[in-house]
């Protein structure tokens, strides 16, 4: 297994043949902005479920990462049962998909349950040292449950014929991941705009104990955020596996880590802040990886965040929450 | 009736929750997939009898006012189950490690010996129909009596400033139990090194400098409130300190550790300086960022730092005569012994002086500690300093034990363990932070017999310790300050 392995961010990425291009082409402009798409994507969607969460009980959930490799391995273990049963590809993608994003949401629902709600109202760092042991536990478990090596992951998705004069800068899963992003950013925003359930979120974003003196059933809500969030995790991770092609149990801990940087670049608790935060950081790595080294693209990553948050301190979207006595 | 019917149904939720990943095993490869259907059954199981232990648990304490003989449900789960397993313990193969049993202990036991000592009242004395207490809950039982030596039966404990005492907290609180404890410690560590291996002596030392590390996170996040994940960077840059200066100039110990301590203070400045306009988990991010920016820089600046290969041979610290390694260990061993008390000492003295009041007053209300004159930006700065001077600390003795360093042993994990050490000892509190290092660094390090469940049972313990006592293990207690009226009166006359 000679891949880069980018979720641990030992440099690389999931750009193949990149070395062997001359830098310059446009072809290896494009291939770095797809790529940069592609990783932005999934920034973007684990990046949803920490703003989201973030904005309701304004605690970081060290754990989503975790909900994220779950889900992958929920994706793999599904797509391993059915391959040998012989299903169909795309078959397969979608049922991976739905059981993947069954279980994370079960598993996210089941950790706010254990690990958060007891502490609505403790000191703040208390949920945040809770999230990073359940963090260090979902790690553990799945590493006791499974293994510690890397698996292989199968090609869930189809080299279509359209795609062959597209195929020296892009690939058809990174279409499929660029694609999904686009289609559930675009339902969540209306999901969060229009529906009962989205407009009981907003409220009690906005004051919680406003929203419950006006009926809204706030830990349902609560509940509510967790399993929305974990399930958009669970999509990122499918996706992701089967792009990269290995997954293991370590692997979300470091793309948590990113997806929260580009949810606080964007401007934590906002839901367009964490695409945009999360497509930044994407086009931030792989340019800086293409043009620049590949040793310090996460010195990159970090220093812009270092840098907007110097000059914006609430994010680029985020509102400026200015104390008030 | 009901509460079985919900037991079933929280069981069987687990079972379905834990399905792919613990029953289903797929090897792509070879296309075989292993199907582990007991692993169901066991998860069923397990679940059920910690809810059935939990019901117990929480039956006896609530009957402990009433008259609990008539609880024949409760006495049978809370009585047997321990009885089993100590029977099991027993005609076990004494060949074998003690492999089950220790499992048995680590997932159903110790939980509760542990949930009883955070969370049983601090106030009562054990009496005769204690007794099921007493065979389940022997850890608390033990405090309560040791402090009943220390004062009459039934009278009550309060504790200024604490809201919840616990069993710990009330033992900490009670100086006259305390001093000869603290004796008999100062005594037994002193005296470690003579009666152990050489590899417990090791142990303590790694023990000894997570705890400077707590004590100085804790000055920044525990007084001065400001949330830093990137901790450990001041850490690695006390550690690069000694083994570049020792690499290149031969700089022995004693010289590095206050440039250690020096460096380690103006990088805290200069780190500090432009993030203190940010707030909460704004900083939290950016200190992360910085601190993994300092550690790829560590790895990617081979003609510096020598890359991921680290440095190697870094000298130990220097003794009139030549030293074994395992006379050089204890050496270390003291050498940090002393460096610990001085940092508990200094940081007490600290704590109480007026920069400390001013973090605690800053950490409470920033806009109100303007108001009364207190300069944010120095405090703050202050607190980043002295922060990261423990750090740079430890960071120079560190490298002095190992004698090899590379950038693996400052990642991101480190911060997040450091900062568990001070959370879930306690914020604020230094007692605290002691016993945060002890159950976080230590008792793991103990544990290493039952390798694969370790890092699993920390994981769980720190969101348990969280969950039932979310204000840390020993809360901060704050300096009352009384008035004192017949004082006041002779003081004016």
């Amino acid at each position: 297994m000679g891949r880069p392995d980018w979720s641990q961010g030992a440099g690389g990425g999931p750009f193949p043949g990149i070395y062997f291009k001359r830098v310059g082409t446009m072809d290896y402009f494009l291939e770095l902005f797809f790529g940069g798409l592609t990783r932005g994507s999934i920034y973007a969607l684990i990046a949803l479920g920490y703003t989201m969460v973030y904005g309701i009980i304004e605690l970081i959930n060290f754990a989503h990462g975790e909900i994220y490799m779950i889900g992958a391995f929920t994706g793999l273990i599904v797509a391993g049962v059915l391959g040998t049963l012989g299903f169909p590809m795309l078959g397969i993608l979608f049922v991976a998909l739905a059981c993947a994003v069954i279980w994370s949401a079960a598993y996210g629902y089941t950790v706010e349950k254990i690990a958060y709600k007891p502490l609505r109202n403790a000191p703040r760092l208390s949920p945040l040292i809770s999230a990073i042991g359940m963090s260090i536990f979902l790690q553990n478990y799945v590493l006791l449950a499974q293994t510690s090596d890397f698996l292989p992951f199968p090609k869930l998705t189809p080299d279509f014929a359209f795609m062959e004069p597209l195929r020296s800068f892009v690939s058809t899963s990174e279409l499929f991941i660029i694609g999904s992003t686009l289609l559930v950013c675009v339902a969540l925003t209306l999901f969060i705009k229009y529906t009962r359930l989205g407009k009981a979120m907003r409220a009690t974003a906005q004051n919680r104990k406003m929203a419950m003196l006006v009926g809204v059933k706030v830990d349902k809500v609560i509940s509510a955020t967790f399993v929305i969030g974990s399930a958009l995790a669970a999509v990122g991770g499918v996706l992701i596996a089967s792009h990269i092609g290995q997954i293991n149990f370590y692997f979300g801990f470091i793309a948590g880590v990113k997806a929260f940087t580009a949810a606080v670049l964007g401007g934590i608790g906002s839901v367009p802040g964490a695409m945009l935060g999360g497509l930044i950081l994407g086009w931030t790595e792989a340019f800086a990886t293409g043009y620049v080294s590949s040793d310090y693209e996460d010195v990159f990553a970090f220093a812009l965040l270092v840098l907007i948050l110097i000059f914006r301190p609430e994010g680029i979207l985020g509102k400026d929450s200015t104390q008030k006595v | 009736m009901q509460q079985i019917i919900r037991a079933l149904l929280v069981s069987l939720w687990f079972m379905f929750l834990t399905f792919p990943i613990l029953v289903i095993k797929v090897d792509t490869i070879n296309d075989i997939i292993v199907w582990r259907w007991m692993n169901a059954l066991y998860i069923g199981a397990g679940v059920l009898l910690l809810q059935a232990l939990w019901h117990a648990w929480k039956h006896v304490h609530a009957l402990r006012k009433e008259d609990r003989d008539r609880d024949a449900v409760a006495w049978a789960v809370l009585v047997c189950l321990p009885v089993l397993w100590l029977a099991w313990i027993a005609t076990r193969n004494t060949d074998k490690p003690l492999h089950v049993a220790d499992k048995v202990f680590m997932i159903l036991v110790a939980p509760l010996w542990l949930v009883d000592f955070l969370r049983s009242p601090q106030d009562r004395q054990p009496d005769w129909h204690d007794w099921p207490c007493m065979i389940l809950f022997p850890p608390s039982l033990l405090v309560r009596a040791y402090l009943g030596l220390f004062r009459a039966r039934g009278e009550a404990v309060s504790i200024p400033g604490v809201e919840h005492p616990n069993l710990l907290q009330t033992m900490l609180e009670n100086q006259k139990a305390m001093r000869p404890l603290y004796l008999l410690l100062l005594v037994l560590a002193v005296c470690y090194p003579q009666m152990v291996e050489f590899y417990q002596t090791n142990i303590m030392v790694n023990f000894m400098i997570w705890i400077v590390l707590g004590l100085g996170l804790n000055i920044v996040i525990g007084l001065a409130g400001l949330l830093d994940l990137g901790f450990v960077a001041f850490y690695a840059v006390g550690a690069y300190a000694y083994a570049l200066l020792n690499h290149h100039f031969g700089l022995s110990f004693w010289y590095v550790l206050p440039i250690g301590m020096v460096f380690g203070a103006v990088c805290g400045l200069l780190l500090g300086y432009p993030v203190l306009r940010l707030r909460g988990d704004y900083l939290a991010i950016v200190t992360l960022g910085f601190g993994e920016i300092i550690r790829l820089v560590l790895e990617n600046w081979s003609s510096f730092t020598h890359g991921p290969s680290g440095i190697s041979n870094i000298d130990r610290p220097p003794f009139v005569t030549d030293l074994s390694i395992m006379q050089a260990t204890e050496y270390m061993y003291y050498i940090m012994l002393g460096l610990l008390l001085m940092t508990i000492f200094v940081v007490t003295r600290l704590k109480n002086s007026r920069i400390g009041r001013a973090w605690l007053a800053l950490k409470e209300d920033e806009i109100a500690c303007q108001a009364m004159g207190i300069d944010k930006t120095k405090t703050k700065l202050t607190a980043f300093a002295l922060g990261a001077t423990w750090a740079g600390l430890v960071g120079v003795v560190f490298a002095a034990k190992t004698t090899f360093i590379n950038p693996m042993s400052f990642t991101l994990m480190e911060s997040i363990i450091i900062l568990s050490i001070v959370v879930v000892g306690g914020m604020g509190s230094i007692p605290g932070v002691i016993t945060g290092a002890l159950v976080l660094i230590l008792v793991p390090e103990w544990l290493r017999g039952v390798e694969e469940y370790r890092m699993l049972a920390f994981g769980a313990f720190m969101v348990m310790v969280m969950v039932f006592r979310p204000q840390g293990l020993v809360s901060a207690r704050r300096k009352v300050y009384q008035y004192d009226k017949a004082k006041a009166v002779n003081a004016h006359e």
